[in-house]
């Protein structure tokens, strides 16, 4: 055990130096003083309240500590491990009403490394940046580490992209120091382009520089002098906020020439980009920063060898380039040190869907989606089932109820048909139909493929087209297995990751809610009462419970019903909006 | 804004400066609110939220009060947020705020020093790791 009594100028003042003596004496005569050791440490910055102490490993925090508390110090907490409430700091606070924030499942459970300075800083003023840490990174790495240094950190956090394939960033950066071609570029993308995520933009917006330093020790570790940031135009806020952190950069000589007087250069350059979905895959971004279409192309050559017009270049996400800083900062052992076996640190998601807590979360890797929705999430709205997950955007796939406690990281995701993504991850009730959902996601990847290669732009079709008619009541026996067909056939065989993942949402929905499918073309009938064709619009009069809440709802008349009496559907005047089904209680019109 | 060219000893200077006017510990301010206007806090009316805050402190002729900005809090869907921080007191955090529960936020708790607990989420920051 460590008592780490604060030594700070503030601290000795207000007598930190007789309360570590005391203490000390307590010890002693418990004979504890071998196993437990008082730490003078540096200021803490926490004066007003000094002398102040944090126990580890416990993180027990004191405050306002005088030499007549030692011994209650070692009697409840070193010997009874009870911390001594009178001394907490939470104290005053305890007594009202409001909780901890974090004891407030939503932010208690969460771990900040990429969103460290959510909420805390003005992202247009480079100071607040400064004050959390900033620049400090780039400082220790331009003036105390060699490039392979640099790289050989990054390789032991075991820090993975976190755009979506999971390419290790350190491997990513060796492979492109390797080449002696110049110029060579470092490339933020900033192409958030999955329905449902908002990670990306939440960081460019909320801590602009934390972006630009790791791209600077990106650029110093690879032996760049330039870099872009790609950003979509539909997100102007964010390409204002990294306009502003770059121009202060460069005032504060932390961009441009000869960066804190070491002779390093580095600038960057905002691109925005016009918001196409393909135009997040790296190649097909590079493309689009060269002024052509954005198409991606086949790899290898990687772009580490040959990206920006020919030249080798890096490419790293935005929450990728955010989690640099504190790596270098705190070590790669320390990030390593958090997480799961092959996926190390925290994972940034993006909470959507019937959730209660619709928002951003940071969480370490390997947290389970049970948690993840449930704890942080707040769980369902109106007390309904959860019923799937969509993880990793529209080419991601569904997790089922029976899933839940899978563990989010990138292998054990992929291995039930899933993918980590970008970390959108949107929450769906029992309300939800799985093959209309399935059908969405893969109209939103027929619209976005950039038509180069013919599983992409003609498969994809195929299957969205047999969607429909399965939702629409014209699916017929063999349709079910012709789509798996079809998928396996469409990603073993489009040029990109997007295509290679496109079927994903409906092989995933098939694996998963095989029931809803033959449900839908045998029975003709959708479980979750979405598919209107599907829909008989009548009462079922066993389940009708004569309140009348449909009639009163019921934008067109079209129900008939009165006192004591079930309710009865003239399809004459209905049109099949679904107010009843939404507003009914009893589930009873089928 | 003009900044001089820093130097590694102008980062840390700047860091200890800062860090004491962020945390209000000994600085002329007694509170600070703090207005979260990512995207999500604008759409729901995080600008009138701020406004309203700049007006009351206006009115009020406060000299001890600061309003700023900053990125989006996480909890998208109770925006408009803002936090209130007191000189060694706890920051709160409040949700759903509209202009008028400003303006009570800011007579209640910033002036009267009463947390205006209906409005509020909760108490403290979440823990950067470290």
């Amino acid at each position: 055990m460590n008592l780490m009594l604060c030594g700070g100028t503030g601290c000795i003042a207000s007598g930190a130096p007789k309360v570590k003596q005391a203490i000390e004496e307590e010890l002693l005569k418990r004979g504890l003083a071998d196993e437990v050791q008082v730490v003078l440490t540096g200021c803490n910055g926490f004066c007003a309240m000094g002398p102040i102490m944090t126990v580890f490993p416990d993180g027990i925090f004191y405050n306002k500590l005088k030499p007549e508390h030692a011994a209650r110090l070692v009697e409840e907490h070193v010997l009874k491990g009870r911390p001594v409430k009178e001394l907490l700091f939470e104290e005053p606070v305890e007594k009202e009403k409001i909780p901890l924030l974090k004891d407030i499942g939503f932010f208690g459970n969460q771990r900040l490394i990429a969103l460290r300075n959510r909420g805390l800083i003005d992202a247009e003023r480079i100071e607040e940046y400064i004050a959390r840490d900033g620049y400090q990174a780039l400082a220790k790495v331009l003036t105390s580490m060699t490039p392979e240094e640099v790289i050989e950190e990054i390789k032991i956090s075991g820090l993975r992209g976190r755009g979506g394939a999971g390419f290790p960033t350190g491997l990513k950066w060796e492979e492109c120091r390797k080449y002696d071609r110049f110029p060579k570029y470092t490339i933020c993308n900033g192409d958030e382009g999955d329905p449902g995520a908002f990670m990306d933009r939440s960081i460019m917006e909320g801590d602009p520089h934390s972006v630009l330093e790791g791209m600077a020790i990106s650029a110093y570790a690879i032996g760049a002098e330039k870099g872009y940031i790609y950003v979509r135009a539909e997100y102007p806020l964010a390409i204002k906020r990294l306009q502003i952190a770059i121009e202060q950069a460069r005032e504060s000589g932390l961009l441009g020439e000869n960066i804190l007087d070491t002779g390093f250069n580095f600038d960057i350059e905002i691109y925005p980009g016009a918001g196409a979905f393909v135009c997040g895959e790296s190649t097909a971004l590079m493309y689009s920063l060269e002024g052509k279409r954005g198409m991606p192309r086949i790899k290898p050559p990687r772009s580490a060898e040959s990206g920006l017009w020919g030249q080798p270049t890096n490419l790293n996400n935005v929450e990728t380039y955010a989690n640099v800083p504190p790596i270098i900062l705190n070590g790669g052992a320390w990030f390593a040190s958090i997480g799961t076996e092959g996926s190390k640190g925290t994972k940034v998601f993006a909470l959507t869907g019937a959730i209660n807590n619709v928002g951003l979360v940071e969480v370490p890797m390997g947290t389970t989606l049970r948690s993840l929705v449930f704890d942080i999430g707040g769980g369902i709205p109106k007390k309904r089932q959860f019923k799937a997950a969509q993880l990793g955007g529209p080419s991601g796939g569904c997790v089922p109820a029976s899933l839940l406690d899978v563990q989010i990281d990138f292998d054990s995701l992929t291995e039930i048909g899933a993918m980590m993504g970008s970390g959108g991850v949107v929450v769906m009730d029992e309300r939800t139909c799985m093959v209309d959902t399935a059908r969405f996601f893969t109209a939103f990847s027929v619209d976005e493929s950039c038509g180069k290669c013919i599983p992409c732009r003609e498969g994809l079709k195929v299957m969205y087209d047999k969607m429909t008619d399965i939702v629409e009541g014209r699916g017929k026996e063999g349709d079910v297995e012709d789509l798996e067909k079809l998928g396996r056939m469409i990603k073993s065989t489009s040029h990109c990751g997007l295509g290679q993942s496109a079927p994903n949402p409906i092989l995933s929905t098939i694996r998963h809610f095989r029931n809803e499918y033959d449900a839908h073309v045998r029975e003709k009938k959708c479980p979750a009462k979405v598919c209107v064709e599907l829909l008989l619009f009548e009462v079922n009069p066993e389940k009708c419970k004569m309140c009348g809440i449909c009639f009163r709802n019921c934008p067109v008349q079209a129900i008939e019903w009165e006192k004591k009496q079930v309710a009865r559907i003239n399809k004459e005047k209905c049109t099949k909006c679904k107010t009843c089904i939404a507003n009914c209680r009893f589930d009873a019109i089928d | 804004m003009e900044l001089p060219k820093l130097s590694i000893e102008d980062l840390k200077k700047i860091k200890e400066r800062e860090m004491a006017r962020m945390t209000l510990r000994e600085g002329e301010h007694r509170a600070k609110i703090v207005v979260h206007m990512g995207t999500c806090g604008i759409a729901a009316g995080a600008r009138k939220v701020m406004e309203a805050f700049l007006e009351a402190v206006t009115e009020s002729g406060a000299r001890d009060v600061v309003v700023t900005q900053s990125g989006c809090a996480g909890l998208c869907n109770r925006e408009p947020m803002a936090t209130v921080e007191i000189v060694e007191k706890a920051p709160v955090k409040y949700v759903d705020l509209n202009p008028e529960k400003a303006k009570r936020i800011f007579q209640e708790h910033i002036q009267g020093g009463q947390v205006v607990e209906e409005y509020a989420l909760g108490r403290g920051s979440e823990s950067t790791a470290g």
